[in-house]
């Protein structure tokens, strides 16, 4: 559906800040080089190289199984939790391998941040959900610091004014937005440098979607966010660039303006054009 | 499943016949079959309910008199001379003070007198060896009242508190026409002026000829089993039925009323006759509270104990000065605090379950402290951070067995490592609540890891989002929210240990103590074994002290599975 | 002493930990953020390792000063004394009631002594040990506060502790076991084949022997009476109680289970399960009590009024009531694999114009006799296991019948009657408890372990 492309795209990439971008040097993020991961005796992911630039927002499409996920949990080591899942290669955030064995998988968690598919909030406070990240990373000295850092994120996640009054309330009672978006507030409360969203919005009706839209929009200033959606409006809308993945491959990788008019893959483009998927 | 398809041919037939008289009679069998099933199953519904209510009905109607005491109220005079002739007034010397004659004194003023040596001993026998109790207590609050006259519970043995709980044992008949006795005190000859006794007669002489049937029973039985060792003993019985029959068949002939036969007490003249022989229009007896006349009267009652003073422990001379001062309004029920507040005790009427208590709370206390981490620290080891190979696949099954090993097994465990290996002390709580904490380890990690494992993982993916490590994410959000399962599981498994009597008999938790532990280590004894201790006794009155702690044991496991229950139901989350 | 050296330890480590969190926070001014650990963990971490070197030297050194402090006592008792072994035990006794001041007038001089020599060295022992915990504790301290470093990885140490701990307590479980069996086949090997045991029996003599005897052993003076240790008449008794308990508890708990789970309504269903839960929670002393008070005269007095002789501690009591005990632990097994019957098979037999019970009978019980099965078993080892009721209402002595209304004993009545009061260790009678328990714990673990082996296949078909 090409015309969905039509909509809206993402102001900075216009065919300029597009053509920019590949050609000044981008300050590079994630690298991942030679990714081969594997759940027991199964395959998930071949041989995925990718370059991921600071403060733009990335998104991964493909069709359901082709690993978007799988990858996404690399950044953060989060496959680390699955005791079958294997990961070789090279993943470097900052141009350090993250796989490497001095690396505390803690602290890289903590600048790489996660929202997940369904709103998981914690069964707590509203409050301790957000205050629970920089307590743990010692991030406030006191309570009025810690309620400042509880503020700001759920200022920043858009969520202040609706809950400003009833922090003490479980988490769990929120709107499923609402839950989404204090999840936000949860990942950017530790100021993480980069957050890896896996469909944030597949729970969500198109109002929270938006909300949360333009939530990825002004966080794009200060975070590199990699999102992962089957929409593909929605990766129109949001990200700068667009990963294709299909059967654990890493098809084709580029600016989302091109990879949705004019992808060089075939599969791409029967992929975009609903061939298939 | 298939065969059934199988057995029906399908191309055989070309229709189902379902109007012949052989289709509708198979088609009623088939629904009575039906019907039958059904009844089977509401039976067996029906058979353990009846069950349970059987017990319960059982248990409660024996145990419920427990919590009721008898005790005389009578005035006492609390002399100087008999409590404390020095006039010291401390509590060692009213401690050390003989009260025995004092409450005889009181006693004895209660009831008609005089009463004879025998009467005087029977009168203090009534009262329990701690009768005393009270009134020390009374005295040591206040030595003031040392050399007054006091109003004091004394409390009754077991025996005259058995006989004045049962109910329907003693019957009452008002006698018509005027009779004689011709003595105030000892032996007493009665006459009527008709046949008086009639009635009483022909009640004795039913209960001779229902005694010859049971003989007769008896007799039958042995001979058919016993073959010639039992011969004598059976020709004995045959002839005691026949002796019992011919005396009962003579309407008018006197009858002897051995302790085999119920007891008749004549109540005249303000004293009371034991009779001894009976015709219908006259009587022989003894006077067991004396006459205050030996003159015709004709307000005079039949008591009748049915019970034959052979088969129970209390004498007809008892029974007449309970049921004098019962009369008198000297006898006062109420409720038996001693029951919760002291230990165990040869004497019934003395013992309680304080000890027992104490002990089960120890025992609980030990048992709790060890399951209640090791059992949710093993849980959260084996559901979130053990590998999972082999060696915890048998970890596994080795839980799932041990939780169905027999509890005196662990007995066996306690006795050969905790006592024998590792000397530690016999009969101490200590001991109990290691090996019935080892018991219930296996259901509270069980029950543990169904709680961890029912919390979402995506909960702890989330901590693990943010930055926290796995014992963080484990520690901080899975195992609060897990929280309300496992305290069920720990109050099912604390049940569970409260009940359970078996394995620490093994490591000596049956000895007899009086004392209520105050330590871990102290020897003590668990309400459990207390019931099995108390239900060996021969007493009677110690059948109802089983039955009694049995209430007040099943009271404590009611509340804990109430407690579970609701647990269940408030914090009952569906994710 | 060693409550002081509790106290002392208890009070330090919150002490260690207190200051080493605040000497975390020092060395990074105030800021946690930039260490790798929160000061907490740092806390923790010192904490942890100020508290199990005290802990070792404790557990090591008062066992070893008690030990020390008796063979300075034995040194110091005259030497005739101390050369009789039976007579120093009980002498022992006595100089330890004298050094606990529980001795009543004065001791013979030699005990004193012994006393004064045991309470010296225990005192100076017990202050050896105190100062060497400190002395350790301050070195564990030293070495661990000065590792104190914004980049040092305390979290991570201090979970690798937790995690041991963890792992220790699921190995208690693995211990439990082990230990059982650890002491009853030590015991039984004991009872088989030691040669410094008196009366023990050969293998086949046990297994086959039709006399249980034990009490002849204790009367020593009358070396005539024949002591027999023949287990047949203890497997029959138990036998012959689980086969009555299975009985009845067999067709109760399975109709019972198949009325919950096919026919009742959600409401009978609800208020029907707490009978049975109530009755599962029932202690088993309590069945006993009332088997013992109740049911077994109501028995004795039908089969009198039959003319039947029962016997007053007859097996039918006790059995019938390990029935009733049962019923709801058959029931519950069978009311899970009946529910987990797929509805689709049942939809298959009604589709063919099945009546319910003919469904029930034709379809669901076969596809859930597995389960079925295995809920039998494992009710079967809880009747050979069971204690209480049998204890109290059935026999203790030991004869060879099946007539139900005879008095029989049973392999638990056994251990219990052997067990309870004063045992020696060396006496074939108490080992003798110890092999019948040996038989009894593996019986009911064989019938266990295939029983959850079958539920966990029957899980897997329908899962
Ligand atoms: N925990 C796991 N264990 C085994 N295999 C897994 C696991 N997680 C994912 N896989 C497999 O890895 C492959 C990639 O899965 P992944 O979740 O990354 O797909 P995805 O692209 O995110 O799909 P979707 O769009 O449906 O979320 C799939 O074939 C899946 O079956
Ligand atoms: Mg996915």
């Amino acid at each position: 559906m090409p015309e969905a492309l039509s909509i809206r795209t993402a102001a900075e990439s216009s065919p300029a800040a597009a053509t920019a971008a590949t050609a000044a040097p981008r300050e590079i993020k994630v690298t991942a080089r030679d990714v081969n991961v594997s759940y027991g005796e199964k395959q998930a992911l071949f041989d995925v190289d990718v370059d991921i630039a600071a403060r733009s927002v990335m998104a991964f499409i493909g069709p359901s199984g082709c690993g978007k996920s799988t990858f996404l949990r690399c950044i953060n080591r989060m496959n680390d939790t699955i005791p079958i899942c294997r990961v070789t290669g090279r993943i470097e955030v900052d141009g350090r391998d993250i796989y490497d064995p001095e690396i505390d998988v803690v602290q890289l968690r903590a600048r790489v941040g996660m929202v997940f598919q369904k709103p998981n909030p914690f069964p707590k406070s509203i409050y301790e959900n957000v205050a629970y990240g920089p307590r743990l990373h010692g991030m406030a000295t006191n309570k009025a610091e810690l309620d400042a850092i509880v503020e700001e994120s759920l200022r920043r996640a858009s969520l202040w004014k609706e809950v400003s009054d009833r922090l003490e309330q479980p988490g769990t009672g929120l709107s499923g937005g609402q839950q989404q978006r204090l999840c936000i507030a949860r990942a950017i409360a530790v100021s993480p440098e980069i957050i890896l969203m896996d469909e944030p919005c597949s729970a969500l009706d198109p109002i929270a979607t938006a909300r949360i839209e333009e939530l990825i929009d002004e966080l794009t200033e200060n975070f590199t966010i990699i999102i992962v959606t089957h929409s593909m409006q929605q990766a129109a809308r949001v990200s700068q660039r667009t990963a294709f993945f299909h059967l654990g491959r890493l098809i084709e990788e580029g600016p989302t303006e091109q990879i949705f008019s004019n992808p060089k893959d075939r599969r791409t483009q029967d992929y975009i054009t609903g061939r298939f998927g | 499943m298939t065969d059934l398809a199988v057995s029906r041919p399908v191309t055989a037939k070309p229709a189902l016949d379902v109007s012949s008289d052989a289709a509708k009679a198979r088609i009623r069998a088939r629904y009575r079959a039906e019907r039958r099933f059904r009844f089977y199953g509401i039976a067996a519904l029906v058979v353990t309910t009846l069950f349970l209510a059987m017990l319960l009905v059982d248990i409660v109607s024996k145990g419920l008199p427990v919590f009721k005491a008898h005790s005389l109220v009578l005035d006492v005079a609390v002399t100087q001379d008999a409590i404390d002739p020095a006039g010291k007034r401390d509590a060692a010397t009213i401690r050390a003070a003989d009260l025995a004659p004092v409450m005889r004194d009181a006693l004895k003023s209660a009831v008609p007198g005089p009463l004879g040596r025998l009467g005087d001993r029977t009168l203090v026998r009534l009262l329990s060896i701690g009768a005393a109790d009270d009134l020390v207590a009374d005295l040591l609050r206040n030595p003031a009242l040392i050399g007054s006259t006091i109003r004091t519970r004394l409390l009754l043995s077991d025996d005259a508190d058995i006989y004045l709980k049962a109910k329907g044992a003693v019957t009452s008949r008002r006698g018509d026409g005027t009779i004689t006795p011709d003595a105030k005190s000892g032996a007493v000859a009665i006459a009527a002026s008709g046949p008086a006794f009639a009635v009483d007669l022909a009640r004795i002489k039913a209960v001779m000829v229902e005694r010859a049937r049971v003989l007769e029973t008896e007799a039958a039985r042995l001979d058919r089993s016993g073959g010639a060792a039992v011969s004598d003993k059976v020709a004995d019985l045959r002839r005691e039925a026949a002796e019992l029959l011919g005396r009962a068949r003579d309407p008018a002939g006197e009858e002897t009323l051995d302790t085999r036969l119920p007891s008749l007490l004549l109540s005249i003249n303000g004293g009371l006759v034991k009779v001894e022989k009976l015709k219908a229009d006259s009587a022989v007896g003894t006077a067991l509270l004396p006459l205050s006349a030996a003159s015709a009267s004709s307000d005079w009652s039949v008591v009748t104990y049915a019970t034959p003073a052979g088969d129970r422990k209390i004498t007809d001379l008892e029974i007449a000065l309970l049921e004098h001062l019962r009369a008198t309004g000297k006898v006062e029920a109420h409720f038996n605090t001693r029951f919760f507040t002291s230990g165990d005790s040869r004497e019934p009427e003395l013992a309680g379950i304080r000890g027992a208590l104490s002990g089960t709370a120890w025992t609980m206390l030990v048992t709790l402290v060890l399951c209640v981490p090791i059992g949710v620290l093993a849980a959260i080891y084996l559901e979130e951070f053990a590998p999972k190979n082999r060696w915890t696949d048998i970890v596994e099954v080795n839980i799932n067995n041990l939780a169905a090993v027999p509890s005196i097994v662990f007995g066996l465990l306690g006795l050969a490592v905790f006592l024998n290996f590792f000397d530690l002390p016999r009969s101490a709580p200590l001991v109990g609540g290691l090996v019935l904490a080892l018991l219930v380890l296996p259901t509270i990690i069980i029950a543990s890891r169904a709680a961890l494992k029912s919390v979402p993982p995506s909960i702890k993916e989330a901590a693990l989002g943010v930055g926290a490590s796995h014992q963080q994410a484990v520690f901080h959000h899975v195992l609060p929210s897990a929280v309300p399962g496992i305290m069920t599981g720990t109050i099912i498994g604390m049940a569970h240990a409260l009940g359970e009597t078996a394995p620490l008999l093994l490591i000596g938790m049956v000895a007899f103590i009086v004392d209520v532990p105050q330590a871990i280590t102290d020897a003590s004894t668990v309400l459990p074994v207390q019931v099995y201790l108390w239900s060996d006794l021969p007493e009677p009155a110690f059948q109802e002290k089983t039955a009694g702690a049995i209430i007040v044991m099943l009271m404590f496991l009611f509340v804990m599975n109430a407690a579970a229950i609701m647990l269940r139901r408030r914090f009952e989350r569906r994710w | 002493m060693t409550t002081l050296y509790f106290v002392i330890m208890v009070a330090l480590v919150p002490v260690a930990f207190w200051a080493a969190r605040r000497r975390a926070f020092a060395v990074v001014e105030g800021r946690p953020g930039v260490l790798h650990s929160l000061p907490t963990y740092h806390g923790l971490l010192v904490a942890v390792i100020v508290f199990i070197p005290m802990l070792v030297v404790f557990a090591l050194g008062t066992p070893a000063v008690g030990r020390l402090a008796e063979a300075r006592a034995v040194a110091a008792l005259p030497s005739d004394v101390a050369a009789d072994l039976l007579r120093r035990s009980a002498v022992m006794r006595e100089v330890a009631n004298v050094a606990s001041g529980n001795h009543a007038g004065d001791p013979a001089p030699g005990i004193r002594a012994a006393a004064d020599s045991l309470v010296a060295t225990r005192d100076a022992g017990h202050l050896a040990v105190l100062v060497l915990g400190l002395a350790v504790a301050a070195a564990a301290f030293a070495f661990a506060y000065r590792r104190i470093a914004p980049a040092f990885r305390a979290r991570n140490h201090f979970e690798r502790f937790v995690r041991v701990v963890l792992m220790a307590c699921a190995a208690i479980a693995i211990l439990t076991t082990i230990g059982i069996v650890f002491s009853v086949v030590f015991e039984t090997y004991r009872f088989f084949f030691d040669p410094a045991l008196k009366g023990r029996p050969t293998v086949s003599e046990f297994l086959f022997g039709t006399e249980w005897n034990p009490q002849a052993a204790m009367r020593a003076d009358q070396g005539d009476i024949r002591t027999a240790f023949g287990f047949v008449p203890l497997l029959t008794g138990t036998l012959l109680i689980t086969a009555i308990a299975i009985a009845v508890a067999g067709p109760l708990g399975l109709f019972s289970a198949i009325y919950l789970a096919e026919y009742a309504s959600p409401r009978l269903r609800a208020s029907v399960k707490p009978i049975l839960e109530i009755l599962a929670g029932i202690p088993t002393v309590v069945l006993g009590f009332f088997a013992a008070l109740t049911v077994a005269p109501l028995i004795r007095g039908w089969g009198e009024s039959f003319g039947l002789d029962v016997s007053s501690e007859s097996a039918l009591a006790a059995g019938l009531v390990m029935g009733m005990m049962i019923i709801p632990f058959i029931s519950s097994l069978s009311d899970d694999v009946i529910n987990a019957v797929p509805q689709s098979l049942r939809d298959g037999a009604y589709a063919l114009g099945s009546t319910k019970s003919e469904t029930i009978r034709r379809v669901v019980l076969p596809a859930a006799l597995p389960g079925i099965v295995s809920a039998f078993m494992l009710a079967v080892s809880r009747a050979v296991g069971e204690t209480m009721i049998v204890v109290m209402a059935a026999g203790l002595a030991a004869k060879l019948t099946f007539n139900p209304l005879d008095a029989v004993t049973t392999i638990t009545v056994q251990i219990k009657t052997i067990l309870v009061g004063d045992q020696e260790f060396d006496s074939a009678k108490t080992l003798a408890a110890f092999a019948l328990g040996f038989v009894l714990f593996f019986v009911t673990l064989m019938l266990n372990v295939i029983a959850l082996q079958i539920v966990r296949r029957y899980r897997e078909q329908y899962d």
